[in-house]
């Protein structure tokens, strides 16, 4: 591993919780139909996000919001491409989602085609009035025209490096992110 | 972690890992089926053709909505007045079939190893829906399934299986797989319906029924016909209802959690007492739902690479 | 024609005790010496340097089908004749299951016209009844008469107790051998495989050993009761060769076969799906095989017969149960006896001769098995240490039908001599 001394911590668990402190404010702010409010997050890290931030929302509100986490992998455009079979994780969307107004959360924003998957499988589950996207990292090099509503560090990275998002709830000693450099 | 094989032939040999990724994966199908779009783009432009030898009705539905739900073209083809009454063989049928560009097949076929002489043939995925008294490997994934839904596991489990052992191809994957994943098992019947040595596949052999149910986490009821391949191997289905039909009064003996099972279809009052199979223990329709996701995360795992497998 | 000298080879003749490095010398087909040449090499000899390769009695296959007349897409009378030379087999009897059966003197006697200009000697076997229905006996003298050396409904087993009666006696008129094929159909009936475990596993339709070992009790009583002799055709299960144990025993006229298949092979083998391990009788089990092997080498079993059976590959390449049964044999028997027997030390060259050329020779009531002066030179030379792969697609015979495909074997036939000629030369 002589790769080990490039990675670099680019966030700490402090600023992920700052973020999505932020990101609560802020999406309050921008849709104010708080009934029709619903927080949606992509497996595995946007649904440890979400549910983080569904939280915060909850404490500022004193109120409960919709909470679902989506699993794209059926949705995806690579299937036939990938050697290891991706497996396929829980998809849990028990509220109505038509007219609601939706928070899209995922921990990385890369080339946009998780997004385009996911907003293919919300659509499957009903017509929601609007769909926004939060996301920790933005960390470039799009695909697709995909652009964040919500945006915690925007980073410039080369397709070679990979961005992490280590969180606690998956057995992560502390909340971090970090850019990996890979040969 | 991924299927060893490009075809599912039998759950003989399937490892406990394999078995629990499709169990897995089997859940997460089950929820799209409990949406109102039931349907997920995932095998879009995959052809998948159910090529059914031997007729059959659930089965087959049960994959045709499965291929649906994966948005994959799904083709039935029974061979009742096709290219076999003209002579052709097994093997130019599914080497025309594949030359339509089909990547999963899915077959029926009355005679053991016919799904695995067509897959010896082609490179098209090849799924066993029941060949003879052989394997039926989808119904017992569906079977470990449900099972696994109810009771969180399958380890340490008593399955007991009433009824047709020797004809049963539903019999030997569930052994396969039951016994694979640390389940024990009870064959129960009469013994001109018990094949030899049986006991070698590492279950247990009862002649009696009575002795049998108190043991049973869960019992599953075979359907019983007198006559099997031109010889009759019971005096009369009377004689069988009264010594073999889970009824009331056995039921009174059995643990009082204890499952129902039935792969159907089922003879009402012969092995199996309608009180029971539409009664509270009996899980006989949920089965059935779970078959299509079964089939779903089958289709799924072996379709979902099938053009990386060709490049390779 | 030419004196041949076989130089050098080592001599193995069970019936004049004879296993010595030495020379054996052919005159006018006919075994004229054996020994050293004191007189020196005759004028005009061909020499051949066999090298302390074997030098045998030509081996005997007493149950072969050769598919002429009727099926010769299959196999001819030429083609399965090649494949018997180019296997070390001088002479073969051929079953009568043919289209016409053979159960009239003219089939026998076409067949034994085709057989004049084959590499082998050709023995007809006729039917017992007519059309191998089971019904009326066929004209038993006059087919012996034509050349026909034993009486079967090969195939089929002679169900009517009291047919196989009539027959057992009426061949007493010219002290003629019947051939039966055992099993009870009724018992066997849709069966595909032995039953057992592995039939259990694969859920196929069994065949109980019971269906053979009936029918092998009963022809030996009825052997007994009628003080004939019978020959039961290729016995798969060991309970069959305790019936033919005790019954040699107390002195029944009976004797027995064993196919290579049913040595080497069980039904282990079936779990391939592969149709070139489908026969009739099926594979048994490893016991079963353990208790052949032991019986062949004993001698409860007379002889080795291959049952070769061609079939085209596209009979074989269908459903398991769907395909027609039996494999080829005669190309594959010597190297698969000399490597998982010979070799072995399981059993010595005079068993492996005595079971596949001195024992079927006098069962059959034909000349061979042995090497004695003035008999017609059937000679098998083999290369004990030769080895060689299996590959069907060089095969003399029309068909590939073979489970053995792709094995490594050590000992094969080097050189064939029928009637002193030279029927068969191995290019290596």
């Amino acid at each position: 591993m002589s790769n080990v001394a490039a990675n670099r911590i680019i966030m700490t668990a402090r600023d992920i919780d700052r973020i999505l402190s932020r990101f609560a404010y802020e999406i309050l702010e921008r849709f104010p139909d708080r009934d029709n409010l619903a927080v949606v997050g992509i497996q595995t890290g946007g649904a440890h996000l979400g549910r983080r931030l569904v939280q915060k929302l909850e404490k500022l509100e004193k109120r409960s919001f919709s909470f679902g986490i989506l699993d794209i992998t059926l949705y995806r455009d690579d299937l036939a491409l990938e050697k290891d079979q991706p497996i396929v994780r829980k998809t849990d969307i028990s509220f109505e989602l038509n007219q609601r107004d939706i928070v899209l959360i995922d921990d990385v924003l890369y080339t946009g085609r998780t997004v385009r998957a996911a907003l293919d499988a919300l659509i499957d589950f009903g017509r929601p009035r609007r769909i926004a996207l939060a996301v920790i990292v933005d960390r470039g090099l799009r695909e697709f025209p995909i652009r964040p509503d919500f945006i915690g560090k925007e980073i410039q990275t080369i397709p070679e490096e990979t961005v992490r998002v280590r969180l606690t709830e998956e057995g992560e000693p502390v909340d971090q992110v970090v850019l990996l450099k890979e040969d | 972690m991924q299927l060893q094989s490009k075809d599912l032939l039998g759950l003989e040999g399937v490892t406990k890992k394999e078995i629990s990724l499709i169990l897995d994966t089997a859940e997460s199908f089950r929820e799209v089926s409990e949406r109102s779009i039931k349907k997920v783009p995932t095998l879009r432009g995959r052809t998948i053709i159910n090529f059914f030898h031997e007729p059959s009705t659930r089965t087959r539905i049960s994959f045709e909505i499965a291929a649906k739900r994966l948005s994959a073209d799904g083709i039935n083809f029974s061979t009742s007045g096709s290219s076999f009454s003209k002579g052709e063989t097994l093997v130019d049928t599914v080497k025309n079939l594949e030359a339509m560009q089909a990547d999963v097949i899915v077959m029926r076929h009355g005679i053991p190893g016919a799904p695995h002489l067509i897959a010896r043939n082609l490179d098209a995925a090849v799924i066993n829906a029941g060949d003879g008294a052989h394997e039926h490997p989808t119904q017992a994934l569906l079977d470990m399934f449900t099972i696994r839904r109810h009771l969180g596991k399958l380890d340490g489990l008593t399955v007991v299986i009433v009824g047709d052992i020797a004809f049963s191809r539903v019999v030997r994957s569930n052994i396969y797989g039951l016994t694979t994943m640390g389940a024990r098992v009870i064959v129960v019947g009469p013994p001109t319906l018990i094949p030899v040595e049986i006991s070698r596949m590492g279950i247990e052999v009862l002649y009696n029924i009575d002795e049998a149910i108190p043991q049973a986490d869960i019992i599953m009821i075979l359907r019983i016909q007198l006559e099997r391949q031109g010889k009759v191997f019971l005096p009369s289905l009377r004689e069988y209802a009264r010594l073999y039909s889970l009824t009331p009064e056995r039921m009174k003996i059995a643990k009082k959690d204890v499952l129902v099972m039935h792969p159907g279809p089922i003879n009402r009052g012969v092995e199996i007492d309608p009180r029971i199979a539409d009664g509270d223990h009996s899980v006989i329709l949920e089965q059935v739902s779970n078959g299509v996701a079964v089939r779903m995360a089958l289709l799924f795992l072996l379709a979902g690479r099938k053009e990386f497998n060709k490049s390779e | 024609m030419q004196d041949i000298i076989l130089k050098n080879g080592r001599i193995i003749d069970p019936t004049q005790d004879l296993d010595d490095q030495t020379d054996l010398l052919i005159r006018d087909g006919r075994i004229e010496h054996i020994g050293i040449l004191n007189d020196g090499i005759p004028e005009g000899a061909t020499v051949i340097d066999i090298d302390g390769k074997w030098c045998v009695p030509g081996l005997v296959d007493m149950h072969v089908h050769l598919r002429e007349p009727g099926r010769e897409d299959k196999e001819t009378i030429q083609t399965g004749t090649m494949a018997a030379v180019a296997g070390g087999f001088t002479a073969v009897a051929c079953m009568p299951n043919t289209n016409p059966v053979n159960d009239s003197a003219a089939v026998t006697r076409f067949i034994m016209e085709k057989a004049r200009s084959a590499p082998a000697v050709v023995y007809p076997i006729a039917a017992v009844t007519r059309g191998l229905e089971g019904i009326q006996l066929t004209e038993m003298v006059e087919l012996h008469e034509a050349g026909a050396v034993a009486f079967s409904d090969d195939g089929h087993c002679i169900m009517n107790a009291d047919n196989l009666r009539r027959a057992l006696d009426y061949v007493k008129i010219f002290g003629g051998l019947i051939i039966d094929h055992c099993e009870d159909p009724v018992i066997s009936k849709g069966g595909v495989m032995r039953e057992g475990f592995i039939c259990t596993t694969l859920g196929f339709p069994p065949i109980p050993s019971l269906a053979e070992e009936l029918m092998v009790a009963r022809d030996i009583r009825i052997a007994e009761y009628t003080g004939s002799a019978i020959h039961i055709a290729h016995v798969s299960s060991r309970e069959s060769v305790r019936l033919i144990r005790d019954a040699k025993n107390r002195g029944i006229r009976v004797s027995a076969e064993v196919t290579p298949h049913h040595l080497f092979l069980t039904d282990e083998a079936v779990k391939t799906f592969d149709t070139n391990t489908k026969m009739n009788p099926p594979l048994g089990t490893e016991e079963d095989r353990e208790i052949l092997e032991e019986a062949v080498i004993s001698g409860v079993i007379d002889c080795i017969a291959t049952d070769h059976a061609p079939h085209t590959d596209t009979e074989k390449q269908v459903e398991y149960s769907l395909a027609p049964n039996g494999i080829i044999g005669l190309e594959t028997a010597l190297p698969l006896v000399m490597t998982r027997l010979v070799h072995t030390r399981k059993m010595n060259p005079s068993q492996m001769i005595r079971s596949m050329s001195t024992n079927p020779s006098r069962l059959l009531g034909i000349e061979g098995g042995s090497l004695l002066k003035g008999a017609p030179a059937h000679i098998t030379v083999i290369d004990p240490d030769r080895l060689w792969m299996v590959d069907p697609m060089r095969f003399y015979s029309k068909s590939q039908n073979t489970p053995f495909g792709g094995l490594s074997l050590r000992g094969s036939c080097n050189l064939t001599l029928v009637h002193g000629k030279i029927a068969f030369q191995s290019s290596n």
